[in-house]
C-alpha cells in the first residue's frame, strides 16, 4: 500500500503550482503539459489515469485558474473514443479549444432524454451552461440521430449557432447554445459519454480540494494573524474546533477523490457508485468549508476585493456541477448496495 | 396560555394588509422578492407612504409623534411586510438613531432630527465598524479630539450600508484612551458632505454595491453635534442595540424565503416531476419549515414578554442566532432548488448586466445565498451571540 503520487506526479503539480502562481495562459499549461496529462499514451497525451486528473485539478482548483481546462479533457476524451487523432493532438498543443455541450434546460443534472435533433448534417435544439463555450473552435454537441444519442461537431461561431454568454460561478464563462439547423459533422456515437462525464466529475472533486485547502491556508493565516479582544481570534476554542471540523472533513473528502481515482477505470457500476460517493461528499464538504471560511474571517470575505471571494464561489459552484449532493446520494441508492 | 391575537390585533393586522395592498407598487414588490437590489428611489417611495400614512413612526412614542406600537404591532408590521414583499425600512434614522435621540438627545436635537428623519430629507447611515474594531467594537479608534466648538475627526469606518445614498452619518468616535476603552467613546452625529469625508464604495461576494467604507481626515464636527455626554456613547450604543431586537428573528423574511422556495420547488423538474415531490428535497424543505413554525413562536415569546415590561437582553441573542441560521438554511436550498440554474453568475455592479438564462426564480437565488452569509457576521457575529448567551443565561 502506497498513497503517495508518483515521483512524475509529483513534479508536475510543483511545477504546475509554481506556473499557476506567476498567472499562466493557455499556451504555458500546453507546454507544460498539463493538456497532454488529461490523455493517455494510445490517445497521444501521457497521462490519462484517475491519478494524473486528480493532481492536476487539484492545483487549478487550488490556484483558482479559470481556464477550460476541464472542458478540453472532457471534449478531447469523446473525440479520442471517436478516433480523431488529429483533433485530440490539436487540443493537447493548445491550439484547438473544445467543449462539450450536453446538458438541456429543464433536465436539472440528468443525462436526458435530450430534445436536440440531427438531420440532414445539422442539429437543432438548446443546450445549457456550457461551460467555456466563448473562445472555443469546436463544440461536441450530443443529438439524437435516428433515435440514439450521438456525437456531432458544431463550429460555434458558424451559421445556426447564437451563444448567450455569462460569467460562471466557478469563473470563467457558462453559454446557453442554441443550434438552429447548424450545420454539424457526425463524430461517433456516445457510448462512451458516461464515463467521460465521471472523469470530469473526477476533475471537479479534484479541484473543489485544492480551492478548499486554499480556502483553509487563508483563514488559518487569518485566525493567526486577525487581533479581537486583544488576541488573535485562533486563540478562541470555539473557532479552534470547528476549524479542526474543517480540518476532519477536508481529509475525508480527500479520500473520497483517492477512491475515485482508484475506480476510475473500474466496471462502470464501481465506477460511478465511486463517482457518485466523491461528488456527493465533496459537494457538501465544499459548501462546509466554504460557509466556515466566510463565518470565520467574518465581513472581509464578504468583499469582492479579497481573495477568498472567487475560491468561495468556486466551492459553491462544485456542487452545482455534474450533479449536486442529493443528486449523487440518489444515484448511489440506485447503484445498490 | 392564549397563542391567539386579540381583537385589536387581529384589526390591527387586518389595516396594515390593506395598506399593503394599496400602497405597494407590484414591480417594487416583484424587485423585493426577487432578490433584485432596489433603486434609491424604491427606498425613498416606500418611506414616503409609510409616513403619509404614520406607519413609519408607527413605533415611536406619542410625545415624538409616534404610534406608540406595542412590540406585538410591531412584529404584526414586519409580517406583513415581509408577506407583501415590501422592501425593509431603512433602519439608520428610524429605528436606530430615533430612539437614541428621543432617549438621550437634547431637545434641540430632537426637534431638528426627528422631522427630518420622517420626511426623508435626512438619510442616516451608521459609523461603527472599523477595519480594526469588528466583533471587538470597543477597541475602536477613530478619534475626535475637541478644538475650541468643534470636534476634529480623523479614522476609518467601514461596512457603512447604503452609504452612498446618505447625507448624514451617526458615529461612535473615540473622545478619551483613559480606563476601559468603552468608556472613552462618544456618539456624535456628522454630517456627510463636511470637507474631510470620503466614501468608497466595497463591492460584496455576490456583486453588489451595498456597503461602503468612510474616511475623515480632519473632520470638524460642531460640539453641539455630540449625543447625550462625553465618552457616554457605549452606553447609547448598547441601548440601542437592545432596542428594536423582536424583529431580529427575521421570521416574516425567512416565511417569505420558504414561500419563494415552495413556488421554485413546484415548478422545478426533477426526473420529470416536481422537485417538491423529490422524498429528499421535500425532507430538507419539511424540517425547515418545522423550524421556522417554532421559531416563530419562540419569537412571539420574546415579543410577548417585551410587551409585559421584560427588556430583551440575551434572548434576542438567541432570536439572532437561530433565526440568521434558518434563514440562512432556506437560501442555501433555493440554491439547490435550482440546479444548475446557479452556475450562470450574474452581477449588475460586476458585469453591467443582469441577464441571467434561467427561469425567474432562479435569476438571484446564488446572490442572495451569498449576500445573506452576512446575516451570521453583521449586528454582533453568531459567535459573539453565543457569547452573551453563555453568560448572560448560562452563567458560565
Amino acid at each position: 500500500m502506497d498513497f503517495n503520487h508518483t515521483e512524475e506526479r509529483r513534479m508536475l503539480a510543483d511545477s504546475l503550482r509554481r506556473t499557476l502562481e506567476r498567472g499562466a495562459d493557455w499556451a504555458e499549461l500546453a507546454d507544460l503539459g498539463v493538456l497532454g496529462a488529461l490523455f493517455t499514451e494510445d490517445e497521444g497525451g501521457f497521462g490519462g489515469d484517475g491519478f494524473d486528473l486528480a493532481v492536476v485539478f487539484e492545483e487549478l482548483g487550488r490556484a483558482g485558474c479559470v481556464l477550460p481546462v476541464l472542458e478540453a479533457g472532457l471534449a478531447g476524451g469523446l473525440l479520442a473514443d471517436c478516433g480523431k487523432t488529429d483533433l485530440v493532438e490539436q487540443i493537447i498543443s493548445g491550439a484547438l479549444r473544445a467543449t462539450l455541450a450536453y446538458a438541456e434546460p429543464g433536465l436539472r443534472y440528468d443525462l436526458g432524454p435530450i430534445s436536440t435533433t440531427a438531420t440532414n448534417g445539422t442539429v437543432s435544439g438548446r443546450k445549457s451552461v456550457v461551460g467555456g463555450a466563448e473562445g472555443a473552435g469546436l463544440l461536441i454537441v450530443t443529438a439524437l440521430h435516428d433515435g440514439a444519442v450521438t456525437l456531432f461537431s458544431v463550429d460555434p461561431k458558424g451559421p445556426g449557432v447564437t451563444l448567450m454568454t455569462t460569467p460562471a460561478l466557478n469563473g470563467g464563462t457558462v453559454s446557453e447554445v442554441t443550434l438552429d439547423a447548424a450545420p454539424a459533422t457526425l463524430l461517433g456515437n456516445a457510448d462512451t459519454l458516461e464515463a467521460r462525464l465521471a472523469a470530469a466529475t473526477l476533475a471537479v472533486c479534484a479541484d473543489a480540494l485544492g480551492a478548499m485547502e486554499t480556502a483553509k491556508a487563508m483563514t488559518l493565516d487569518y485566525l493567526r494573524t486577525r487581533t479581537q479582544f486583544g488576541v488573535p481570534i485562533g486563540k478562541f476554542q470555539a473557532l479552534q474546533h470547528r476549524m479542526a471540523d474543517v480540518a476532519i472533513d477536508m481529509e475525508m473528502a480527500r479520500s473520497a477523490v483517492i477512491n475515485l481515482a482508484a475506480n476510475l477505470a473500474a466496471d462502470p457500476r464501481l465506477r460511478d457508485r465511486n463517482v457518485s460517493a466523491a461528488k456527493s461528499l465533496v459537494g457538501r464538504v465544499a459548501h462546509l468549508v466554504a460557509e466556515e471560511a466566510i463565518q470565520m474571517h467574518g465581513g472581509i470575505a464578504m468583499t469582492e476585493e479579497y481573495a477568498l471571494a472567487p475560491i468561495s464561489r468556486r466551492l459553491i459552484a462544485a456542487d452545482h456541477r455534474f450533479g449536486d449532493d442529493d443528486w449523487h446520494v440518489q444515484r448511489f441508492i440506485a447503484l445498490g448496495a | 396560555m392564549d397563542l391567539n391575537y386579540t381583537a385589536e390585533e387581529n384589526a390591527f393586522r387586518a389595516e396594515m394588509r390593506a395598506f399593503m395592498k394599496e400602497k405597494l407598487p407590484a414591480d417594487v414588490a416583484a424587485k423585493v422578492a426577487s432578490g433584485e437590489p432596489l433603486a434609491k428611489a424604491d427606498m425613498d417611495m416606500w418611506h414616503a407612504r409609510l409616513n403619509e400614512q404614520g406607519y413609519l413612526a408607527g413605533p415611536w412614542p406619542k410625545e415624538f409623534g409616534g404610534g406608540a406600537w406595542t412590540a406585538v404591532q410591531k412584529h404584526i408590521f414586519d409580517e406583513e411586510s415581509a408577506y407583501f414583499h415590501a422592501p425593509r425600512v431603512v433602519p439608520f434614522g428610524v429605528g436606530m438613531l430615533a430612539p437614541v435621540l428621543q432617549a438621550f438627545g437634547s431637545k434641540e436635537q430632537q426637534d431638528y432630527y426627528l422631522p427630518r428623519i420622517l420626511s426623508g430629507e435626512d438619510w442616516w447611515c451608521q459609523g461603527y465598524s472599523e477595519p480594526g474594531a469588528g466583533s471587538d467594537l470597543a477597541s475602536l479608534k477613530t478619534r475626535a479630539v475637541r478644538d475650541g466648538d468643534h470636534y476634529i475627526v480623523n479614522g476609518q469606518k467601514t461596512w457603512t450600508t447604503l452609504g452612498q445614498f446618505a447625507n448624514k452619518i451617526f458615529c461612535l468616535v473615540r473622545t478619551s484612551t483613559e480606563g476601559k476603552p468603552q468608556q472613552g467613546i462618544s456618539f456624535l452625529l456628522i454630517d456627510m458632505d463636511t470637507p474631510g469625508i470620503e466614501v468608497r464604495p466595497i463591492i460584496l461576494i455576490d456583486g453588489v454595491h451595498e456597503v461602503n467604507e468612510v474616511w475623515f481626515t480632519d473632520v470638524k464636527v460642531p460640539v453641539e453635534n455630540l449625543v447625550g455626554e462625553e465618552n457616554k456613547g457605549w452606553t447609547y450604543a448598547k441601548y440601542l442595540l437592545t432596542h428594536e431586537r423582536t424583529g431580529i428573528a427575521g421570521v416574516g423574511a425567512s416565511q417569505a424565503a420558504l414561500d419563494a422556495l415552495k413556488s421554485a420547488a413546484r415548478v422545478e423538474m426533477n426526473h420529470g416531476r416536481p422537485l417538491i415531490d423529490d422524498p429528499l428535497f421535500a425532507a430538507r424543505m419539511a424540517r425547515l419549515e418545522i423550524e421556522l413554525m417554532a421559531m416563530a413562536t419562540t419569537n412571539l415569546r420574546v415579543v410577548a414578554g417585551a410587551d409585559a415590561g421584560a427588556a430583551p437582553g440575551a434572548e434576542s441573542s438567541m432570536l439572532k442566532v437561530k433565526g440568521s441560521i434558518i434563514r440562512q438554511q432556506i437560501n442555501d436550498l433555493h440554491r439547490r432548488a435550482i440546479g444548475p440554474w446557479a452556475v450562470p453568475f450574474v452581477s449588475e455592479d460586476l458585469e453591467g448586466n443582469i441577464y441571467h438564462p434561467g427561469p425567474d426564480y432562479s435569476a438571484r437565488a446564488t446572490n442572495t445565498y451569498l449576500n445573506n452569509r452576512k446575516i451570521s457576521i453583521y449586528g454582533g457575529s453568531n459567535e459573539v451571540q453565543r457569547g452573551i448567551i453563555t453568560k448572560a443565561i448560562l452563567g458560565l
